[in-house]
């Protein structure tokens, strides 16, 4: 099956929220927000916008007239800043006016007077100063102390981890439109329908049921909208309940940059021990998480941080600490991988120090600790269905590892100013919300007389696939023609209380509620037509291809046959499915426990070439083998996995945030940060998958995707360190990231 | 783009490329499963669309390449996108030009009769714009990026009515480059590819092909970015810039046209008319170097060009100029001095390394650190030197001791 949305995307007729016929009398919001990264509000003037052509109203914390709060997690974020602001770019007042450009002329002439406070941008002094989130936390797994003294080698190191914007090409948009008494529907570009839901009822102070949250699509998400979607509908909402008249707030690239938080960065230390053969006794890591101004979602994502950060290793002793740092810049938030990639870069790059301490290649260290089947990691979870090693030695043979290699080492003995350089990156996702609550989904199917079908789920379609993929279920499910199904908008007047959709959870969870749903209404059907066909057991009967079989036989009912009696015969042809992920859990006094439904894994093997005269360098291939189980669609999944790696790869090399002494982001637009384009990605990407006999929690065996190839991009980090390291053998180089070729020229000619 | 300069223009979007079955341009995009969220999608079947309306054009991975590269797409990681090449050579190859594409129903059947709808349409004449203006806007690559905001409200005049300020022509020792001519028109033009070989190579690292369509060598000169592409080879050309007020005209050398940060050797009403590129003799080489973060499609940390001609081995003429090291884009002038009369040898290439640390005064900002761009520099005079004299220098000469 192909991507359900791809013809109406082509035809430029896929609508996204601003592309629906405008409501006459519409206005626009606008956001003024903090010029500066911490201080006290001493005045805002406001005067000579409200006198201006086309405002309507601008509105700051005081005309909010339920709580002023939006926390996810912990509550302490406001939707305006009423005191005190935190963040350069921290949303202060909201201008409506007659249209999008008054409304912004108006934010430009708004001024404030701060009372400056001091600022902290780094982790580690947010730490040392007590500036956290939450309480730090520990995975504890042996005894690392008791283990160096048995290592033949103990090495320790730092990394600094950069971040990453998320530069999903639809910007944060809203648009709410007041209903009669009180009820609001918004149309949210959000990957969390009920969070916006929630977040908007207690701003205004009604009941949940007031507000419809309406999804059709995302122009994208991957994790910049699972939360951060929720301020700007939130405004929106507000500034519909005052001036009553339908109000779409779209923020501009810059002010999206500039006002919504990344992908964290991090500082890590971390102490490794191995024997002179390259096993890992023992590992122990300490992670500060740049959290940012508000708690947003971080303390799950340094959760996960934690989750991952033996990566797909065994490890028989290991300590690993993490803590969220709270800092002056804007909140750093959910992106694919969800704190995991920055815990996988340091276990990886703890095994390069190894490698090249031992001088002998990184492949050799990794393949010598690898995962096998119910090795355990440090939270408690043995592992399950291991295909770690499989995948492995897959790409070693299939792509020819050594030979790699070789060609490698052969090339850079004969070349001088340009080196190749290669890196193995091998990857172990856990799939499930590490928050155990959250992994609960529900699905609505309907089913009309004329034999066609309406689904609606919890989950959120943002280009992943997830309508083709539940679509291609329930067409599976019913034994019909996937025509026949439609895949509705995400809406909580149809689906209460939805997860966001994320943690690469989303087909799993929805697909299966789905299938739930689609079996009390086959029962209801096969009930009936077996008394119809006067068979004792409705076990007998299946629908194939529309048609009805009674022990694998054709009878005289079709679908439509079918359909139509159970409504004349006065059976509900619709159901609600509920799904909850079964035997995970979590104890977080002890750290221990099954997380994890179950793990992703793969393989990936990347080729650069290293300018060593200009620091710049190409990407040649990549080349993976990954864990896919069986696929809904193959076209679908694929396109996952290049669009992860692209991201990926991007994260550990040109996408470079950079704030000044002021914290104002320097990268604030698309023409200073930089995102793959068509020439940086390898035009050489291979793609095995390994089938399996199917992972028996996802619908049809197939597997969750979304994120976990994204970390495959963390091995050109130390491809291109192979590089560096040929041209410079005896330099020690650092474990900063990302890799720009600035850092990779003043690191080749450091002296 | 502004839109007065629409005018007697047909203008084609999304919805101007439906049919009643999917082109293949879009079947294409759909078999591959080269659209995710959709978001970029119908701006790419537009590029890919105007990529076969060209005439007998050889579809290949390296022309979808070209035609997407100024397009972001940050779902799909652009391996379908390519891969839609081949589904467009088995389709459509052999088969394009906006008549053939029509005949074989692969665009709608109005194009061929744009260019008559449009002479019947009553076409008032349409003003340039005042002459005191607020903003002169040539292809507006750079005002809109910089100054979106107010142009609605300023006044303008648009320089692309003026399409005598487009002409490339040799007169009098001079390749004359109209100001207004685009990248594109440039690097296509005979008498450029001439005198400049590597020019197609230099103009891929620049821009994309939509803004290269675009944008002007006189708005990158006027632009006066410390940065400019387009400026810094002019500069090592040593190009003369022909200024115009009114009826009045008067040259300036390019390398005594930029003053200091954005402030130019111009009164605002002057109109930059012209570019002259002296022709040189055969044996002169040039070179030039960019480096930016993102290989294609960004602004350079560094750049640099050379022009450089030899005579028994010795160097009797030489221009170099760099990018991103001062508050204009510099004319190195002491180092060139410095090399006349000399060989190439890696003695004499580093000899200049001191020289050119004076000359240049490069600050930290989001291209790069201080440090970053003096070591860039130090770096593209080896990569002229060793690029154009390979038999003399190599890079090995340098950094032996590693
Ligand atoms: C996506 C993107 C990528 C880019 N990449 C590059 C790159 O790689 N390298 C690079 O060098 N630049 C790049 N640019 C910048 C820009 O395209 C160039 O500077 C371009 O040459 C500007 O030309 P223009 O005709 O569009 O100028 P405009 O934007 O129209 O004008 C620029 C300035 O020059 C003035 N002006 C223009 N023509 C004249 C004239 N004839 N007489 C008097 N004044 C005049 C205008 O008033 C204005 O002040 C990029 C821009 C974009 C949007």
């Amino acid at each position: 099956m192909k991507h359900i949305d791809a013809v109406s995307h082509t035809r430029g007729e896929s609508q996204f929220v601003d592309d629906m016929p405008q409501p006459s009398e519409m206005l626009y919001a606008a956001v003024f927000s903090s010029p500066v990264m911490h201080g006290k509000i001493i005045a805002l003037h406001v005067q000579d916008v409200c006198s201006m052509d086309g405002i309507v109203a601008v509105l700051t914390s005081k005309d909010i007239p339920g709580e002023n709060q939006i926390g996810p997690i912990i509550q302490d974020e406001e939707l305006l800043a009423s005191a005190e602001v935190c963040y350069v770019g921290q949303p202060v007042a909201l201008v409506i006016g007659t249209s999008p450009e008054i409304a912004r002329k108006g934010v430009r002439k708004i001024t404030i007077d701060v009372e400056q406070l001091p600022a902290i941008t780094d982790p580690k002094e947010a730490f040392s100063k007590g500036n956290i989130i939450g309480s730090p936390r520990t995975f504890i797994l042996g005894d690392v102390e008791a283990t160096w003294q048995k290592c033949d080698l103990v090495l320790e190191g730092v990394c600094d981890i950069g971040g990453q914007e998320h530069v999903y090409l639809e910007t944060q948009r809203a648009r709410a439109i007041p209903l009669e008494e009180n009820n609001l529907c918004i149309y949210s570009a959000t990957q969390g329908p009920s969070a916006v839901q929630r977040h908007a009822a207690k701003v205004l102070g009604l009941p949940g049921h007031n507000i419809e949250v309406d999804v059709k699509r995302l122009g994208g998400g991957f994790g910049g909208k699972e939360d951060q979607a929720t301020p700007w509908a939130c405004m929106a909402a507000l500034a519909a309940w005052h001036t009553k008249k339908p109000v779409e707030l779209v923020l501009g690239r810059a002010d999206d940059i500039k006002m919504t938080g990344k992908r964290h960065p991090y500082k890590s230390d971390f102490k490794i021990g191995v024997t002179k053969e390259g096993k890992i006794l023992a590992y122990e890591a300490n992670h500060y998480q740049n959290s940012g101004a508000t708690a947003d979602l971080s303390p799950a994502v340094l959760e996960r941080t934690l989750f991952h950060g033996t990566n797909s290793y065994f490890i028989p002793n290991v300590k690993i600490f993490g803590v969220c740092c709270r800092t002056n810049l804007p909140s750093n938030t959910a992106f694919r991988g969800f704190g995991g990639p920055q815990g996988m870069f340091v276990i990886e790059s703890a095994i390069a120090k190894v490698a090249e301490k031992l001088d002998i290649p990184r492949e050799e260290i990794q393949t010598k600790n690898l995962l096998k089947e119910n090795d355990l990691f440090p939270y408690g979870q043995q592992v399950g269905n291991c295909r770690s090693l499989l995948t492995w030695n897959k790409a070693v043979e299939k792509y020819k590892l050594s030979e790699i290699r070789k060609r490698v080492e052969d090339y850079n003995k004969t070349h001088f100013e340009i080196k190749k350089g290669m890196a193995v990156m091998p990857i172990c996702f856990g799939i499930s919300f590490t928050t155990t609550y959250m992994n609960q989904a529900s699905a609505l199917v309907l089913v009309y007389t004329d034999g066609s079908i309406s689904v609606s789920t919890g989950g959120v379609e943002m280009g992943q696939g997830l309508k083709s993929n539940i679509a291609s279920i329930a067409a599976k499910g019913f034994g019909i023609r996937d025509i026949r199904i439609k895949i509705e908008s995400t809406n909580t007047t149809r689906v209460a209380n939805m997860s966001p959709s994320a943690a690469s959870a989303t087909t799993v969870l929805n697909g299966n509620a789905t299938l739930i749903a689609i079996g009390q209404v086959l029962d209801r059907l096969k009930s009936m037509v077996a008394e119809e066909l006067g068979v004792q057991d409705k076990g007998r009967i299946t629908i194939v291809n529309e048609k009805v079989l009674c022990d694998g036989r054709e009878t005289d009912w079709t679908w439509d046959r079918l359909v139509q009696t159970a409504h004349l015969n006065r059976i509900d042809l619709s159901a609600h499915g509920f799904f909850a992920t079964p035997e995970i859990y979590f104890d977080k006094i002890k750290e221990k426990g099954h997380p994890f439904a179950y793990h992703i894994f793969g393989t990936a093997i990347i080729e650069v070439t290293l300018d060593c005269l200009r620091g710049t360098y190409d990407i040649d291939s990549v080349k993976i083998v990954h864990d896919l189980g069986r696929p809904l669609s193959e076209l679908v999944d694929r396109g996952q996995i290049e669009g992860g790696l692209a991201q990926g790869l991007g994260w550990m090399t040109i996408e470079d945030l950079s704030f000044n002494e002021k914290g104002q982001l320097l990268s604030g637009a698309l023409a200073t940060y930089k995102v793959p384009d068509v020439y940086f990605m390898p035009d050489d990407i291979e793609l095995t998958f390994l089938e399996d006999e199917g992972n028996t929690l996802g619908p049809y065996g197939n597997k969750a995707v979304g994120e976990p190839p994204l970390m495959y991009g963390i091995g050109v980090f130390f491809a291109i360190r192979c590089a560096m390291r040929a041209f410079r053998p005896q330099r020690e180089f650092a474990l900063a990231s990302p890799l720009t070729p600035e850092r990779v020229l003043l690191q080749l000619y450091a002296d | 783009m502004p839109l007065g300069e629409l005018h007697g223009k047909h203008l084609v979007t999304i919805e101007g490329l439906n049919m009643d079955h999917l082109s293949p341009v879009q079947q294409a995009i759909v078999d591959e499963g080269a659209t995710q969220c959709g978001f970029c999608t119908p701006g790419i079947v537009v590029s890919l669309t105007g990529y076969l309306m060209k005439d007998k054009i050889i579809i290949n991975e390296e022309g979808v390449k070209k035609t997407l590269s100024g397009h972001l797409c940050r779902c799909t990681g652009y391996r379908s996108l390519k891969q839609s090449a081949f589904f467009l050579k088995d389709t459509v190859e052999g088969h394009t030009g906006i008549d053939t594409l029509v005949a074989n129903r692969m665009i709608p059947d109005y194009f061929p009769g744009i260019p008559d709808r449009l002479r019947k349409m009553q076409s008032s004449v349409f003003g340039a714009g005042e002459k005191s203006t607020d903003y002169f806007i040539a292809g507006g690559t750079d005002l809109y990026v910089q100054k979106g905001d107010l142009l609605p409200e300023s006044k303008v005049h648009l320089l692309n009515l003026h399409p005598e300020m487009k002409a490339i022509s040799k007169k009098n020792g001079y390749i004359h480059v109209g100001a207004l001519t685009t990248f594109e028109e440039f690097a296509n033009h005979p008498d450029i590819a001439n005198a400049i070989p590597d020019i197609q190579a230099y103009m891929s690292r620049i821009a994309s092909l939509q803004i290269r369509n675009r944008a002007t060598l006189g708005g990158n000169i006027i632009n006066a970015s410390p940065i400019g592409d387009m400026t810094t080879l002019l500069l090592a050309l040593e190009a003369v810039l022909v200024l115009e007020n009114d009826a009045q005209s008067r040259t300036v050398p390019i390398t005594s046209f930029f003053r200091g940060y954005k402030q130019l050797d111009k009164i605002p009403s002057e109109i930059l008319a012209d570019i002259l590129i002296p022709e040189f003799p055969l044996n002169t080489k040039i070179n030039f170097e960019k480096v930016s973060k993102r290989k294609y499609l960004d602004i350079a940390s560094v750049n640099s060009a050379m022009k450089i001609r030899r005579e028994d081995g010795i160097i009797r003429e030489i221009g170099l100029s760099m990018g991103g090291v001062a508050p204009v884009p510099l004319f190195l002038k002491a180092t060139s001095h410095y090399f006349i009369g000399k060989q190439v040898c890696r003695d004499v290439v580093e000899g200049a390394f001191s020289i050119i640390q004076q000359e240049i005064c490069p600050i930290s900002d989001i291209r790069g650190s201080v440090d970053y761009k003096r070591l860039l520099a130090r770096q593209l005079i080896i990569a002229h030197f060793t690029k154009l004299f390979p038999e003399r220098v190599a890079v090995r000469d340098f950094y032996e001791t590693y």
